[in-house]
């Protein structure tokens, strides 16, 4: 210290005054990155309201479309296609998802446990494609047509990794002593399981689920070779004249999931890609519609967990 | 009467008892159903393999490794049954490379904030943020690509980079233009990639960042180092291996993205490096081909294409879950205020 040059404490401020507004100039960039990063969302959300709202009404959601170039008509059958698929999904998805998330909780550092959290992981990362190519080659080879229940199943895997990871985390949120508790009672794992640890994971499973939900039910390329699309569809047309003739409802039930269905993403992306206006106005429509529920599911689950939590907490 | 129910309970009683018994009152089975859908998570990704290996058979012995491998002037002919991968596997990754080499500084930046700077209120609302970024379905993004970001910014900015960095000698190949005028090309396929793997990329850094323990920044706080050296001196070498599993990450997700990029990259094969020229990737064939596919060894290259895509992005998770994985394992356990 005595050593050193008189002058030294200034250099030394000198660069200091440097270092620190070079670290200043760093800091506002990263916030400036994420504000860059923000401009799409808000750009996107911003046009698809704008030209979504001009071209939505009534007749949208109620009626089948009409052949291309001619005015009118809606997407019931993409609606209503939707719906059957993600509930067909869900179906598929969240009991074996739920299962396979209760060995990977409790037995997390077996082979099995770290073979079923790695390729939960490896799962989420296989492209939506590849698994609308599987199911093509799986089920709607095996079948020969195009159907519901092969684009339900694709979106159940994809929905799949979702459950099981948020299951397993929540799982593991759940005190212990309420499991011990249970069982020292003397009920069965199996029971302590379903009524004793679920439904205190209940809020935590509910957000996983709709998340999965939201992912599920925006994707298109798992459904192009699997639900493939139907501008004739309508459930409860099908359902009417099935009940008129006398089948009954499993029967009716077989014959509209073994036809191709459509679906709103699968909808939007012919209808942007046709050259007549009409199709692209109602593109825009559909993207609304599309874009409302995958983010109204998205926030409603994230505002399901926090304002829970925060009920329990207090 | 009596007796005869009396003698059903008591046989059902029995039955229960050894029912009871041999299944540990029903536990087998639970355990049974546990083990099973834990397995059939394994076996999933083991059949999609499978199944596409089986489903390609025939693209795979009749063209062998040219199928593959690099060429000009590629041929994609589905009359001829004449088929080459290359322009595809070259849209993949030149795409995913352009955006992941955009994608990176931002997506470190805002990992960097949301972790290090941003006040902790503000914190929760921009990382729900980003994931409604990541949660807009990917036609929605195409949709919107195709009328609003081509023609205002794709277009003028490749212009631009054409009339600039076109000349220069050796990159002036990736930038040879002209871009066509409505925009389609790999660039705007490059730029929409970056949007969406922003989210993943940044997600996965923040939460590299915040797993690092305390005593870092405060050892470097303690020599002397202002927000910024600490940062970039302590804590990035700190995370690396795990910044570099979330480009693996964002990456993988690049590499298999579908709809986006088939609505934006123009669709055509065409011998050209350059960025600014339409192209087409391994899922966008995929997406446009395989329903249409026009002979069983046409589906057959298709699905050989789904393949590799599949091998691809399963290396690259293997890869990425285990950096990611060793950052987590190395720090311990802490709270941090």
């Amino acid at each position: 210290m005595i050593l050193e040059s008189p002058y030294g404490h200034i250099q030394a401020r000198r660069g200091y005054s440097r270092r620190k507004l070079s670290s200043r100039v760093f800091l506002v960039l990263t916030g400036l990155t994420t504000a860059l990063a923000l401009i799409p969302l808000f750009l996107i959300i911003d046009y698809v309201i704008l030209q979504g709202g001009k071209y939505i009404n009534w007749t949208f959601f109620t009626q089948l479309p009409r052949p291309p170039g001619v005015t009118g008509g809606g997407v019931l059958n993409a609606i209503e296609g939707t719906v059957l698929l993600v509930i067909l999904a869900s179906i598929f998805a969240i009991p074996p998802g739920v299962l396979a998330a209760f060995y990977a909780a409790y037995y997390p550092n077996t082979p099995l446990g770290i073979a079923v959290r790695f390729s939960t992981d490896v799962l989420s990362g296989v492209p939506s494609i590849i698994i609308g190519l599987f199911l093509y080659a799986v089920v709607v080879k095996t079948q020969g047509h195009f159907s519901a229940l092969a684009g339900g199943i694709a979106l159940a895997i994809l929905m799949l990794p979702t459950i099981i990871r948020t299951t397993e985390e929540m799982l593991k949120l759940v005190p212990p002593a309420l499991r011990e508790a249970s069982l020292a009672l003397g009920a069965p794992e199996w029971k302590t399981s379903l009524s004793v640890v679920l439904p205190a994971a209940g809020n935590g499973l509910i957000t996983g689920f709709l998340l999965g939900l939201a992912r599920a039910s925006g994707e298109t390329a798992p459904l192009l070779f699997t639900a493939l699309g139907n501008e004739y569809f309508d459930f409860f047309a099908q359902v009417r004249s099935g009940l008129a003739s006398g089948r009954d409802p499993f029967t009716i039930l077989a014959k509209i999931l073994g036809q191709p269905v459509d679906s709103l993403p699968l909808t939007l992306w012919k209808y942007a890609q046709q050259p007549y206006p009409e199709r692209t106005q109602q593109a825009w429509a559909a993207a609304l519609v599309l874009m409302g529920l995958v983010l109204s599911t998205n926030i409603a689950a994230r505002l399901w967990i926090v304002f829970r939590t925060r009920r329990m907490k207090g | 009467m009596i007796n005869k129910s009396q003698a059903f309970l008591s046989v059902f009683g029995k039955f229960r008892k050894q029912f009871g018994k041999t299944l540990h009152h029903g536990d087998r089975v639970w355990q049974v159903l546990t083990v099973g859908m834990g397995i059939g998570v394994l076996l999933l990704i083991l059949n999609i393999g499978w199944t596409l290996w089986q489903g390609s058979a025939d693209a795979r012995s009749k063209f062998g490794l040219s199928f593959l491998l690099p060429s000009l002037d590629a041929s994609w002919n589905p009359v001829l049954d004449a088929f080459q991968a290359w322009p595809f596997i070259y849209g993949t990754l030149i795409t995913s490379a352009a955006a992941i080499l955009l994608a990176l500084p931002i997506s470190l930046g805002i990992g960097i904030f949301l972790a290090e700077l941003c006040p902790s209120w503000l914190r929760l609302p921009l990382g729900w943020m980003l994931e409604l970024l990541a949660a807009i379905p990917s036609v929605v993004f195409g949709l919107w690509g195709i009328f609003v970001f081509l023609p205002v910014v794709v277009e003028p900015l490749g212009s631009a980079l054409a009339h600039t960095l076109g000349s220069l000698p050796l990159l002036g190949a990736f930038f040879a233009g002209p871009i066509p005028a409505n925009g389609a090309s790999r660039l705007a396929a490059s730029l929409i990639l970056t949007i969406m793997i922003v989210p993943t990329i940044s997600a996965v850094t923040r939460d590299v960042f915040l797993a690092i323990p305390r005593s870092q920044r405060e050892a470097a706080f303690a020599l002397g180092a202002t927000d910024w050296e600490t940062i970039s001196q302590v804590l990035v070498p700190y995370g690396l291996s795990g910044i570099l599993g979330a480009v693996i990450l964002g990456l993988g997700r690049a590499l298999g993205e579908t709809m986006a990029v088939t609505m934006v990259i123009g669709n055509s094969i065409e011998g050209t490096l350059s960025l600014l020229r339409p192209g087409y990737t391994m899922s966008s064939i995929i997406a446009n081909e395989f329903a249409e596919a026009v002979s069983p060894l046409h589906s057959q290259a298709l699905i050989e294409i789904g393949f590799l895509l599949f091998i691809i992005t399963l290396l690259l998770n293997f890869v990425a879950r285990f950096l990611v994985w060793r950052v987590a394992r190395r720090a311990p356990q802490e709270v941090r205020g």
